[in-house]
């Protein structure tokens, strides 16, 4: 009871101190000047018909699971990349080939909640070649190829009860992270949930990226304490080779965290040397401890893989001095961001009013003069004065993330009193402030936590939309907005909706990838086992109870387009090839009563789609994607017959020949077309 | 023959090697789904695309229209052009060696029918294509028919279509022009005592060229 009320009063007291700090930092200043002073804002966001924006945006999908690219200034949606959640539109998740991408060691996992795409880096500058994003549900990390816009890898991190502070790469890629937001015993047991403090682990996995291939192993994991990681950031320049997240809940509750993980003044941000890592696990000082996880792939041939991981490598810090230091940082740290020089280490405390500056030179020094404020878990706290570079006073509410436009200012979201503030890292003085619509979570400038930020746009992504578009019953579209920051004052260009919840998102300027998009699928160089390259080897087979149909899609018919001797209850798996080789001439593929999705086939790809019938029937299919001028007729029929029916197996190909496609049936061979008629009788 | 006409035979007859490495015509096709084009290129042995997957294009495209499929394997002349050429070029070095007016005319006269007979067996090609259209083809426009111009251009439904020599083309017109104005040249030369109207006749249309 007492102890409800002072919560309460805390509370009331936190609300009074945010309106009172809302006046102080000028939060007043009206939002009507600040639209108005950007009258030529549709022209500076208006790219003409026919010509293209200047910049790729990655956009994480948030509960959608997914990616959305959107280019800028225009904020135009160019597409929706299906990463850990099934997508019917195109049969992701539902086609043989790309199932296994969705493979984990709790089975089939058709859906995650996707946060932060992070742009693969060479010299701490995005390269345009592959897109890494976390699942945090069931913890994953994706890796997507920017020369197809397709997921190419998603590996399942063991260990971790909730993949957040994920994967934020190293300067030159040489890592991904996935530190877990939920700290769980590890390995998994079945114990009191009150043992957390002494029985949870907090782990942080490093995974390594091949450099020709993208392809992520995981090196180790560290065993760090229970706290909570949120969020994390590479070191670039002098700070490369380490890695810095930031913790909640040091207090280490297990229940009521809103409260109990918001007593101390301070949390951590955590440095951890990833080098030391090395190093320690070169010299064996990290156990083997078995783990089972998924690694999906999708080969050079279409075709997804699990490959399954059995143990990771586990380093602890007492087994590797000098691994990981504590930061002290208020309170309850959220993003942790690094200025392009490597020298600076934001620490944007949600429920702090100032924003920690850290310096890695000064923590550097404090590291060599051991100035320890003493040791958490064995681990050195560093002295709070000994690494501080500054503090940004007044900066707003609710501190959340920092980018920078590399001309020496950081931009912070300011959830509480829903503004972007920028501030200049010379002096930590507020230079300007621009009110969002609303409650701003991550922001975004291109290239803005590289050592070369493209410093001319910056982007909020809110959580809270409420006016901004037209009402669409309870549920609105996530608001985006635009400000052009190439000037002294951030100046709104533009509202835009995005899908799903987007939290953090990357861009990098389209010159980078745009003349390397792949256009098709070589035909010649397809290599899945059920491909047809051409209309003469298009084929129907019978296995038991499996019907393969090779299949192919041309403008503007399949070939076959007239099957029978399907039985009730048989798997028939359409193997369908696009023989086009002609930019932008997709075909899909539909059949009646299927209970999956359909296929949508890029030129020169092959797909797979199993149908189950469950009735007796003609069951039409036909093509989705509006293909040609006679896409309509793009169609065909499937007889299905009852369980045991003698009709034979035929279809209408060059290859057919009667009686040459069933392995089982064959005595009936010899009677069995005269009495195709009949059977049609008896249904 | 002078020796400067003996030095042009055979400069022209060795330029005709570049045509087995450059393609003699294009044709080139815009609509308004292909605003990058689609093309084809003919050459004394093949014939290709544009960019690599053109020919599948445009054969998939025509099959709407009842086209029959350009097949390069199914066109004798591509078999025959490359030995005929070397052919050409073997006489024209022949025609140098010897240095004898009359071989150079023969040769000339040969060459310069060949070069319309091959234009003619193209336009025909492209005649039987754009005419011998199959009566179930998808789309049937009366009266339409889709030969496509020897230069020049011309709409095809939705394609507009221009036909033009290659580098190939050119050099053949080049090495043609050359050889028929040598032998003009040497003509006029033998006859020179006997001044003759067809000669100045002859030279400016050789000029003209």
């Amino acid at each position: 009871m007492s102890r409800s009320t002072t919560i309460r009063r805390r509370l009331r007291s936190f609300a009074l101190l945010a309106s009172g700090a809302a006046v102080a930092a000028g939060c007043g200043r009206a939002d009507a000047a600040r639209v108005g002073d950007v009258g030529d804002a549709a022209a500076r966001v208006y790219v003409a018909p026919g010509k293209y924006d200047e910049f790729y945006a990655f956009f994480s999908g948030g509960f959608d699971g997914q990616i959305g690219v959107y280019g800028l200034p225009s904020g135009r949606l160019l597409k929706h990349v299906p990463v850990f959640s099934q997508s019917a539109e195109n049969g992701w998740g539902y086609s043989e080939q790309t199932k296994p991408m969705l493979a984990t060691s709790y089975g089939f996992v058709p859906w995650d909640d996707a946060h932060h795409p992070q742009l693969s880096q060479t010299g701490g500058v995005p390269d345009g070649r592959w897109l890494f994003i976390n699942g945090n549900n069931t913890p994953r990390i994706a890796r997507l190829d920017l020369t197809r816009f397709e997921t190419e890898e998603i590996l399942e991190i063991p260990n971790s009860g909730g993949n957040h502070s994920s994967p934020f790469v190293t300067e030159n890629t040489e890592y991904v992270v996935a530190g877990t937001r939920f700290s769980v015993p590890a390995p998994q047991r079945d114990i009191s949930i009150e043992e957390y403090k002494d029985a949870f682990s907090g782990m942080l996995t490093y995974a390594r990226v091949d450099s020709a291939t993208g392809r992520m192993t995981i090196a180790f994991q560290l065993r760090l304490p229970a706290f909570d990681y949120d969020l994390s950031h590479a070191g670039k320049g002098p700070s490369h080779g380490w890695s810095f997240f930031t913790t909640y809940n040091t207090e280490e509750a297990n229940t009521k965290l809103e409260v109990n993980a918001s007593q101390r003044d301070k949390d951590y941000i955590a440095a951890v040397h990833w080098k030391q890592a090395e190093q320690c696990v070169a010299q064996g000082k990290a156990k083997t401890e078995p783990a089972r996880y998924a690694h999906n792939i999708m080969g050079a041939d279409g075709i997804a893989r699990t490959e399954w991981g059995s143990g990771v490598k586990v380093l602890t810090p007492d087994a590797c001095p000098g691994l990981v230091y504590l930061l002290p940082t208020p309170k309850s740290p959220h993003g942790v961001d690094v200025d392009p020089t490597g020298e600076f280490i934001v620490g944007s405390g949600k429920l702090a009013t100032v924003l920690s500056v850290h310096s890695f030179s000064k923590m550097q020094k404090a590291i060599a003069d051991r100035a320890f404020a003493g040791e958490d878990h064995g681990i050195p706290v560093l002295n709070p004065e000994a690494t501080l570079a500054g503090e940004v006073q007044g900066a707003g509410l609710g501190a959340l993330h920092t980018e920078f436009d590399g001309k020496g200012n950081a931009y912070t979201s300011m959830f509480l009193s829903s503004e972007i503030v920028k501030w200049s890292l010379k002096d930590y003085k507020v230079l300007d402030r621009a009110p969002v619509y609303y409650s701003v979570g991550h922001l975004m400038i291109p290239g803005g936590d590289s050592r070369k930020p493209w410093g001319k746009y910056a982007v909020a992504l809110n959580k809270i939309t409420k006016d901004r578009y037209l009402p669409t019953g309870p549920e609105l579209a996530q608001s985006a907005q635009l400000y052009d920051i190439s000037g002294d004052r951030m100046k709104l260009l533009l509202d835009f909706p995005t899908i799903g919840e987007p939290h953090y998102a990357q861009a990098l300027p389209a010159a980078l990838i745009k003349d390397r998009q792949l256009k098709m699928y070589s035909l010649k160089d397809n290599s899945d086992p059920y491909a047809s390259k051409n209309e003469k080897s298009t084929r129907v087979e019978r296995k038991g109870r499996a019907v393969h149909v090779m299949m192919t899609s041309v403008r503007s018919h399949f070939m076959p387009d007239k099957i029978e001797g399907i039985q009730v209850g048989d798997s028939v798996f359409f193997h369908v090839t696009n023989l086009e080789q002609d930019w932008d001439v997709p075909h899909g593929f539909a059949v009646m009563g299927a209970t999956n999705s359909e296929l949508l086939l890029m030129p020169g790809q092959t797909r797979t789609l199993v149908w189950t019938p469950d009735r007796v029937g003609i069951f039409p299919f036909y093509c989705t994607d509006f293909c040609s001028a006679l896409h309509q007729e793009m169609q065909g029929y499937i007889r299905v017959s009852p369980k045991g029916s003698s009709v034979a197996l035929k279809w209408n190909s060059p290859s057919y020949k009667a009686g040459d496609a069933e392995d089982d049936h064959k005595k009936d061979d010899d009677h069995k077309k005269g009495d195709d008629h009949d059977q049609r009788g008896t249904r | 023959m002078k020796r400067s006409s003996r030095l042009a035979v055979a400069a022209a007859s060795l330029l005709l090697l570049a045509v087995y490495v450059l393609p003699l015509w294009h044709i080139d096709l815009i609509a308004p789904q292909y605003p990058e084009g689609l093309g084809l290129r003919i050459w004394v042995d093949q014939i290709t695309g544009l960019k690599p997957n053109d020919v599948n294009s445009i054969n998939g495209l025509n099959h709407y229209i009842g086209m029959r499929a350009i097949e390069p394997d199914m066109i004798p002349e591509l078999r025959l052009m490359p030995r005929l050429l070397a052919a050409a070029i073997a006489a024209g070095l022949l025609v140098a060696l010897v240095g004898r007016r009359p071989l150079l005319y023969v040769w000339a006269g040969l060459f310069a029918l060949g070069a319309a007979a091959g234009l003619g067996d193209f336009w025909k090609w492209g005649y039987d294509y754009g005419h011998q259209l199959d009566p179930h083809a998808a789309i049937s426009v009366p009266g339409m028919s889709y030969q496509p111009p020897i230069i020049g251009s011309k709409q095809l439904l939705n394609f507009h279509a221009t036909s033009w020599p290659g580098p190939g083309g050119w050099i053949a017109i080049l090495a043609l022009a050359t050889v028929v104005a040598v032998a003009v040249f040497e003509w006029r030369r033998a006859r020179a005592p006997r001044p003759a109207a067809a000669v100045g006749a002859g030279m400016r249309a050789m000029e003209a060229a």
